[in-house]
This record gives structure tokens, sequence and C-alpha cells, in this order.
């Protein structure tokens, strides 16, 4: 019987300004280690300079079932863009 | 970054058509197809498969060049070499973890490999015997495997194909590193030369032998070129392969080991001798040379460190009892 | 030549340590590992080559790095003993390294004022690393230490044998004591407290507790060595030594 180690999530802020991005996961007993690790693992070649770990048990993530119903009705409410409202080319850039 | 020709596949499936053909549909639209999507059962087999094949050859992988890291002749070469290695770990590790999405974990994919069920890339199989298989490895292993990996990259699967993306950028300097290597050893002393000569007529047959076997003779080929797992056929990687390769050698003023190999004006492309398909079927099937070694390195690494992974999550466990009779 | 010699000295330790730790890639107990172990040899190998190739523009013979990497023998290597010493298991490795890394952070911080510039490049590099070194390796010391009862008895047994070693760190040989004179180099006994200190911190956490005193073994900057360096220097010079005078 084997255990098993955790698998956590990795998330790299290439540099200050950016957001944290998801760039892979990895397999740690802690956080601690996690950490450690995702340095180890991800950023060999200057991709970052903050790293967040996340345990991928604790995401909850929205249903490819559901796609359609969470994400299809906003195709039509295109009063939301910009592009929607008619203003004159005299009135200059708004 | 050593993925071969998928060996045995089954990319059987048992959904209806209707099902199948709207899958189809989104294949053909280029649309990735994502871990918890549904998928035919068939082509989720065959990336559990081939993902996991991939990562193992990685590991696998890391063994024959390992081999030499302790010996390198320069501290230059030394520095380079462990940071190649070392890329292979990680390319192995971000395969797992693509495979890993498709909920098989690595502990599985691990007994599987060490108890011998699934494959890995035969190439390892060979042993290393001189400092120029550091040399020929990068230069042909790495450069076939890039023919291979570089497709891979607009996989249909969007965590195979984001892995590969990851793989491939690494991945650069490794092919590099090796043709320098061996342009040092082809440019040195009489010794290096007569080296750098031995590596190429090993490595050459099963460099080519890589790309898995021609595509007549390869099955469940074509339902991974519908799905878009695989993009180009064994043959055609091999020969874009040859080609690119044989005036590399050219420069070098080293002779590959093929008395047939010869340019073929009307199809633009060199000629080769055959392949011995009967070889690469024996190390496939695990009678390759060093076959046995791996897996008993790969066996003892995993036997040697349980105790220090049990450490591990016993440790965390008591951090997180400690944590909670804090509260 | 006291600065060339001292140079050496250090150069040796990080190479002989770099060295050992490379014997661990592919061989960790998991893949995480066998990424963070090579980063630490890297670290060190690094180190090794800056340091090598000062000291022999300092010695003004025309030795490259790699003349003094591949062609000196066992007697003329000044590494000290605790590099050397056998990888053994996980927790030998790492608490090796931790005990190295916990005496070269303070080192590099206190080289920082060095009155040669390419020793304070490499402090300045070096220090970061180190205190990497002394997280990774201290946190794994915790975990082995304060983990199974198995681990816990590796972790014992490591201490066990690796702090005869120890001692020897804070030792300055003459050619040392005269590039501290200088200037160049840190004084090597003013770091223990901070040494202990370290270790002390990371023992606590780690449920171990530090052995009574042993007799301290020396030597290694006479180049008096354990028999397990010829084999290392054997392996590692092999291929350079068949071929002279080639380029690699």
């Amino acid at each position: 019987m084997t255990a098993t180690t955790p698998l956590w999530e990795v998330f790299i802020r290439p540099r200050n300004g950016l957001a944290h991005k998801h760039v892979g996961s990895l397999h740690a007993a802690d956080e601690v280690m996690a950490l450690q690790s995702a340095r180890d693992v991800y950023t060999r070649r200057g991709e970052g300079n903050s790293i967040w770990v996340v345990p991928s048990a604790a995401i909850t993530a929205s249903d490819p079932d559901q796609t359609a119903e969470n994400f299809e009705p906003t195709a039509d409410k295109i009063y939301r863009h910009p592009t929607f409202y008619e203003i004159p080319d005299d009135v200059g850039h708004m | 970054m050593y993925s071969q020709g998928l060996i045995g596949a089954d990319g059987r499936t048992e959904e209806t058509p209707e099902f199948l053909a709207r899958f189809q549909q989104r294949i053909d639209a280029e649309e990735k197809i994502e871990p918890k999507d549904e998928m035919p059962e068939g082509y989720r087999r065959t990336l559990v498969r081939q993902i996991g094949q991939h990562a193992h050859s990685e590991i696998v992988g890391m063994l024959p060049e390992g081999n030499w890291i302790t010996r390198a002749p320069s501290l230059r070469r030394k520095a380079a070499l462990l940071a190649k290695v070392q890329d292979e770990g990680g390319h192995g590790l971000y395969l797992y973890s693509a495979a890993e999405t498709l909920g098989v974990s690595r502990e599985e994919m691990t007994e599987e490999l060490l108890s011998g069920k699934a494959k890995y890339s035969s190439i390892f199989n060979y042993p290393t015997l001189n400092w120029a298989d550091m040399g020929t490895i990068g230069w042909l292993v790495d450069g076939a495997a890039i023919m291979n990996q570089i497709p891979l990259c607009r996989c249909s699967f969007g965590p195979y194909a984001r892995a590969m993306i990851r793989v491939c950028k690494e991945e650069s300097f490794h092919q590099r590193q090796g043709y320098e290597i061996v342009m040092t050893l082809a440019q040195g002393t009489p010794g290096q030369k007569a080296m750098a000569q031995d590596s190429l007529n090993r490595w050459w047959w099963p460099s080519l032998m890589m790309f898995g076997p021609h595509d007549a003779d390869s099955q469940h080929s074509d339902q991974s070129m519908a799905w878009k797992i695989k993009r180009f056929t064994n043959d055609e990687l091999r020969q874009k392969f040859i080609d690119a390769t044989v005036p590399q050698a050219e420069y070098l003023g080293l002779a590959l080991p093929d008395p047939d190999l010869k340019w073929n004006e009307e199809k633009g492309g060199y000629d080769h001798g055959p392949i011995d398909w009967d070889e690469f079927w024996r190390v496939v099937k695990g009678h390759g040379p060093m076959a046995r070694d791996r897996i008993k390195a790969r066996k003892k690494a995993w036997e040697d460190g349980a105790w220090v992974r049990e450490a591990a999550l016993a440790h965390a466990e008591k951090r997180r009892a400690r944590k909670i009779a804090a509260e | 030549m006291a600065e060339f010699e001292a140079l050496l000295e250090i150069a040796d330790d990080h190479l002989i340590l770099g060295h050992r730790i490379s014997e661990w890639c592919g061989h960790a107990p998991m893949l995480e590992e066998d990424l963070a172990l090579p980063n630490m040899g890297l670290d060190l190998i690094g180190t090794a080559r800056t340091l090598y190739d000062h000291a022999g523009k300092l010695e003004g013979k025309g030795r490259s790095e790699d003349d003094l990497a591949y062609l000196r023998d066992e007697r003329e290597y000044r590494n000290c003993l605790l590099v050397e010493r056998p990888n053994e298991d996980f927790a030998h490795t790492m608490l090796r390294q931790f005990y190295f890394a916990a005496f070269m952070r303070p080192y590099w911080l206190a080289a920082l004022d060095s009155t040669d510039e390419t020793v304070r490049g490499v402090a300045g590099k070096a220090e970061k690393e180190m205190a990497y070194h002394i997280r990774h390796a201290g946190e794994w010391v915790i975990r082995m230490g304060d983990g199974t009862d198995e681990s816990a008895a590796r972790m014992r047994d490591a201490v066990e044998a690796l702090h005869i070693y120890v001692d020897e760190l804070f030792d300055s040989s003459d050619a040392a004591q005269e590039a501290e004179a200088a200037g160049v180099l840190p004084l090597r006994d003013a770091l223990r407290t901070t040494w202990d200190r370290t270790v002390a911190e990371v023992f606590a956490e780690a449920l171990l507790a530090q052995p009574e005193a042993a007799y301290a073994q020396r030597g290694g900057r006479q180049g008096i060595h354990n028999e397990t360096l010829g084999h290392l220097l054997a392996e590692m010079q092999v291929v350079h030594r068949a071929h002279p005078g080639a380029r690699w």
C-alpha cells in the first residue's frame, strides 16, 4: 500500500504588476515543502518573483455540464460592451 | 524530452455514434479538450497511456545520462549535464501532472513502471559507454524527441499541450548542448574523434527507431491522428529528422553508419537503409541491454525513498494536529 | 601564495560537496527532490568554478579551473572532511548540507567586506544560495527528525556520524590565517556562535539533541582525507586524465 503525497497547484507572478498565473502542479506533504518544491521545480529560469501554492483538493471548479447555462446567457448582452453605443466621430475618443 | 511513437495504445471506444461525432466536431474545430470535459473512453485511455509513457521515458531517461555526471571531463560540462538531467526530471514531473488531471495518480503510474507493465522509450535501454554519448544523446536523441514533441504542443488535450509547451521551451538548450559536445570531440584529438564516431555508430539506428514502427505497421495511429493527439505519422517525422541531421553530421566530419543513405532529388529528402525492426521489438518488449538495470535503479530509488516520503507525511500530520490544538 | 591556497580550500569544499550532491540526480526519494538536489549541486559547483578561476589567476602559473579540479590528487585536495563524507541516505545527505550551509551563510555574509573584489562578488551570490540551502535542508532535518520512528532513528545516526567533522569547519589553516589577517577572508572561528544558533533552532524542532563532545576529526586542509575521497576523485577525473591536453 503506497501512501499518497498530496497534490498542490502552483501559481507564479512573473514580475510585480502582473497577476499570479497557474503554471502546473506538484506533490508535497505540507505547505512549506510545497512552496520550496515550487521554487525548485518552476522557477529555475527566472520565471517569477512570487509563488502561491494551493492544495488541489481545495479548489472548487465549475461543472463542464453547466458550461452552457453558466456562460452562454451573456452572449446576447451586447449593451455591456462599449461598441454597442454610437457616438459621432466628431466627439472624439471616448 | 523523450516521447517515442506510442506503443500499443488501445483507442477502442464504445460510445454512441452521435456522441463520437459531436466529440469529433470539437476536435476538428481545433477546440482543446480539458480534463473534466466529456470525452470518449478510448481518447482518455490513449492519453493516460501516452502521457504516462512519455513521463516514464523522462524519468528513466535521467539514468543513462546521470551515469556520466560524476565523470564529466570539465566543470562547465558537469554543470550543464547536471542541469540537463534535472530538466528531464522536471519534464517527467510536468507530464505526470498532466496525466493526473485524468484521474490517475503519480503513485499508480510509478507502480506500473516499476512492475514492468508500463512502457517507456526503448532508447534508454541502451548503455552509455563513453563521454561522447552525452553529446550524441543530446544531439540525436533529444533531436528526435524534439521532432516528436513540437507537434504535441498542439495536441487536442489541453493539459498535455500546455506541459509540452513548457517542455519544448526548456528543451531548446539540450540539443545544442549535445551538438557542442560532439563538435568539440570531432575537432579534438584522434582519441576524442574516435570516441565521437563510436558513439554515433551506436546511437544512430536506435534514434531512428524512436519514431516508432513504419506507418503501415503502426496500429491505432489513425485514431490518434483523427483525435489530434498525434499530428504527423511516424515516417513523416523520421524523414524530417534524417533530413535535418545528415548535414549536421557532415559538418562534423563524422560518418553516419548507413551505407544506403543518399539524397533523393525526386522526393527532396534522404533515402535510408532498412531499419532492424526485430531489434526494435526486442527492445520494446523489454530485452534491451539495460532494461533490467534501469527498472532496478528506479525501484531502488522508490523503495529506498519510501521512509523519507512516509516521514514527510507523518510530520505533516503532526503539524496539522498541533495547529488544531493551538486554535 | 597564501590567498591562492586559502581560496583553493573553499573551492574544494564546494566542488566535493557539489559532486556528492550530484550523485543523487535520478535517485532521489521523490521527483521533487530530483530537482531540488541538483539546484543545490549547481550552486556549489558554480561557486567552486569562480573560486578556482580566481585562485588560478592569483597563482599566475596559467592553471585553469579544470587544471585545478582534475589534475590534483587526494593529497593535494584541501577540502574539509565533512563534505567528502558519502551520501549514505537522505538523512546523512541533508544533515551534511545543513551543517555546511549553516557555516557558509555567515561566512559569505562576513566576506561581503573582503578586500578582494572577486571574493565579494562570490559572497554576494553565495550567501543567498546558502540561506536557501539552510532552509531546504533544515526543513528536511525537521521532517525526518520529527517524522516516523524510522526516520528519527536515521536522523540520530546521521547526527552521530557527522558531528565529529563539524569542528574542522571552524579551523583556519596557516594559509587561511594569512588571508584572514589580510582581510581577504573572514575569521572562521568567529562563526561558531551563529552556527550553533542555526543548528540549535532546527534541532529543537527536529527533536534532535546535539551529541556529547567527541574527538573531532581533522586533516582535510593538510590533504589528510578519509579513504573515500580518492574514489570520488578517481571517478571524477578519469575521462579528463585519460586524454592529456584535450579540450572538452
